[in-house]
């Protein structure tokens, strides 16, 4: 049985501007100890999907409109308040994007380090400081003794993502949700935060899922992945045959766009037009007015992710009809 | 050569050198003894705190006792004593002040009345009947007021509870507006809505009914006087935490708290309520003096403090009314309240930078 199963997941906003769905029907199983990438542009529902999970939707004006996510027999969706609580930050937990504000300036590390062990696991507050220290030495922090009496900002970046990894770890949780923890470092820190997360997963067993928008990532880290586009996932299989045989012309544009493909003084590949407006409702497929292999079926029929080989899935409609055979943009011809 | 490879190696730092973990408090003290002006503010208001605890202990007077033949004599001002000899008992014993002197002696024509005040103000012993005339020892650092009270010993007895009232009433409105605030903040939609009503409606009905409610009600109770004002002022209180704490809500930290799991009232009290404590000191500072004026608004319309006990508002206003013949009833009380004001002022600023991590070491 897999570890996590979400399934017809919508989380909609309902705003002044009218209601966004921005996460609409998302399935997905996570497995134990896997690692399972989402990618996506900005806006495409990545992180509302794990946010969803975690109870973290600022309601009003968020809701979770339909959907169920079963996690060893407790829905996460609809279960009660209490019931979620003891699972975030035990169970499941999450590492954000921005270190620099992901921890609370006004407390110790080390207070807050042994926060999830005093609630969660009643520890005395000595035992829990002793296991808080072990953990800042394992995600690679020197002197820990010390510096765990340190404030937040008396951390680099780097160094404050490694003290998030640490307390996202402490309780060794089962699933651990990364939402672009690389984003907002530095390229080198990027590396080692990665190198951290792979090494600490090893030696836990803890299944992770990656959010982030950087396709080279994805490559190097992920064993699955999931493409988002417009609040639905449109295409969803092994990293390698993601990059490999592409089945949705939207991962296609997406891994074309990568700038170190193209050669120098070339123009850079970009997706021609906008993601659509997720406040209008519409008909079709999401992509298809970017689309270069739309055709007039696109536009009507709604589209529904479906499995082409066993563990690769995609939503393009035409691709499943067998209209397409390859999904990537051939006759690119660079602006300038 | 030697030496010059030997300089340029760096002396490796151990991280316990260069990394101390001080406290909050620690931290605070540190960084308020290098700011000058809150440091003095912090004494200048311990001074007049300890002044009004332990001065009005030796200054000879009580706050009560009355001297009706020395009205209103100005600070330092020379004062004379006349016995009355009586046919039985002791002789009646009165205090004159230097001004008043010549009234004494109205039946005389004006050139005597000079040379007489002159004579006794030499310091020999007069006799006019059975009046005796002579210099008093006695001193009023700040004079004495219309009813001849030692001013001195009222403006300290005053400000005892001037004080008391000031920060046991800004105590109470912190409490409340503190916890209101900050829970219709965190809590959010509907609860929201109906405890900012409520606060929304106290604030429309005007405070003074509102004490004067409140006094009418449980009688004059000293206490009641705190609770009452601060009762009252936990509604500025409550709006500006709750506004920081819905900004602060959706602060990274606080979804990453959620995320762990934590319960609310662990994520109200240990994350939220410490980032706005800045706030709330800068904030309570500036509540100390409302506080201390609303008392003498309450005083002056019967309500606070009853005489003979005063209170610097209570001074203040009796000052107010005498200013054109005796200004230094209005002077004294009012530099020792200014000074107070001040130095909170001062010192709350201070406190706030202080308090506030992230702001440097040195």
């Amino acid at each position: 049985m897999a570890l996590l199963e979400v399934e017809n997941l919508r989380t909609y906003f309902y705003t002044r501007g009218g209601v966004v769905r921005a996460v609409d029907n998302v399935s997905f199983t996570l497995e134990q100890g896997e690692t399972m990438g989402i990618v996506g542009e900005s806006g495409s529902g990545k992180s509302v999907t794990c946010y969803s999970l975690l109870g973290l939707i600022p309601r009003p004006p968020g809701k979770i409109v339909s959907g169920s996510a079963l996690f060893g027999g407790v829905d996460l969706l609809n279960c009660s308040k209490e019931q979620l609580r003891r699972i975030q930050g035990k169970r499941i937990s999450m590492i954000f994007q921005d270190p620099m504000t992901s921890l609370n300036p006004y407390m110790r590390v080390s207070d807050q380090l042994v926060e999830p062990l005093l609630v969660h696991d009643r520890m005395s507050r000595s035992q829990a400081l002793t296991k808080a220290i072990a953990s800042l030495e394992e995600v690679g922090i020197q002197d820990a003794a010390n510096r765990i009496n340190l404030y937040p900002h008396q951390f680099s970046g780097g160094m404050r993502q490694r003290v998030m990894i640490a307390m996202a770890l402490i309780s060794r949780p089962e699933i651990l949700i990364a939402d672009e923890p690389t984003t907002a470092l530095d390229v080198t820190v990027q590396a080692q935060i990665l190198e951290l997360i792979r090494q600490r997963q090893k030696d836990l067993g803890t299944a992770v899922i990656f959010i982030t928008h950087d396709l080279g990532v994805v490559a190097s880290f992920c064993n699955r992945v999931n493409v988002m586009y417009a609040g639905r996932i449109v295409e969803s299989a092994p990293t390698d045959e993601i990059f490999a045989r592409p089945m949705h012309p939207y991962n296609a544009s997406l891994q074309q766009s990568i700038p170190a493909l193209h050669k120098k003084g070339q123009a850079l590949f970009t997706i021609p037009g906008l993601p659509p407006d997720l406040t209008i409702e519409f008909r079709g497929c999401p992509f298809a007015s970017r689309c270069a292999h739309a055709g007039e079926i696109c536009k009507e029929q709604d589209p529904a992710l479906k499995q082409i080989v066993p563990g690769h899935k995609t939503s393009c409609i035409r691709f499943q009809r067998g209209e397409i055979a390859d999904v990537r943009i051939k006759n690119f011809v660079s602006a300038v | 050569m030697a030496t010059a490879t030997a300089s340029i190696e760096p002396t490796p730092i151990r991280a316990d050198e260069l990394v101390q973990g001080t406290s909050l408090w620690k931290d605070a003290w540190f960084r308020l003894k290098k700011n000058h002006v809150a440091l003095f503010g912090l004494y200048t208001f311990c001074t007049i705190a300890l002044l009004c605890l332990v001065v009005p202990f030796f200054t000879g007077y009580t706050y009560e006792q009355t001297e009706i033949s020395l009205k209103a004599s100005a600070p330092l001002e020379p004062i004379f004593s006349r016995s009355e000899a009586r046919k039985v008992g002791e002789p009646k014993k009165s205090f004159i002040a230097l001004s008043n002197l010549e009234d004494e002696f109205l039946e005389r024509p004006q050139s005597d009345r000079k040379a007489i005040v002159a004579k006794i103000a030499s310091g020999e012993v007069y006799q006019e009947g059975r009046d005796t005339y002579q210099r008093s020892n006695q001193r009023h650092v700040f004079g004495t007021d219309p009813l001849g009270r030692d001013l001195l010993t009222r403006v300290l007895v005053g400000g005892r509870i001037s004080l008391a009232v000031g920060f046991a009433a800004t105590l109470v409105s912190v409490c409340i507006g503190v916890l209101w605030g900050a829970t219709a903040g965190f809590a959010g939609g509907k609860v929201d809505t109906v405890m900012m009503r409520f606060a929304d409606i106290l604030y429309a009905l005007p405070f003074t009914v509102i004490v004067i409610l409140l006094m009418v009600m449980f009688g004059r109770n000293f206490i009641l006087l705190f609770v009452a004002i601060g009762a009252v002022e936990w509604l500025n209180m409550a709006r500006i935490v709750r506004g920081q704490i819905i900004s602060l809500k959706n602060q990274e930290f606080i979804e990453a708290a959620i995320s762990l799991g934590l319960p609310s009232h662990r994520i109200l009290f240990r994350h939220l309520i410490p980032n706005v404590i800045g706030s709330i000191i800068i904030y309570a500072t500036l509540t100390v003096p409302n506080v201390m004026l609303l008392e003498a608004v309450l005083s002056f319309l019967g309500l606070g403090v009853q005489p003979p006990l005063s209170s610097w508002g209570v001074l203040i206003d009796e000052g107010s009314r005498t200013m054109e013949t005796s200004i230094w009833l209005l002077v004294c009380p009012a530099i020792f309240f200014s000074l107070t004001l001040f130095s909170l002022n001062f010192l709350g600023d201070g406190l706030r930078d202080a308090l506030d991590p992230k702001s440097s070491k040195d």
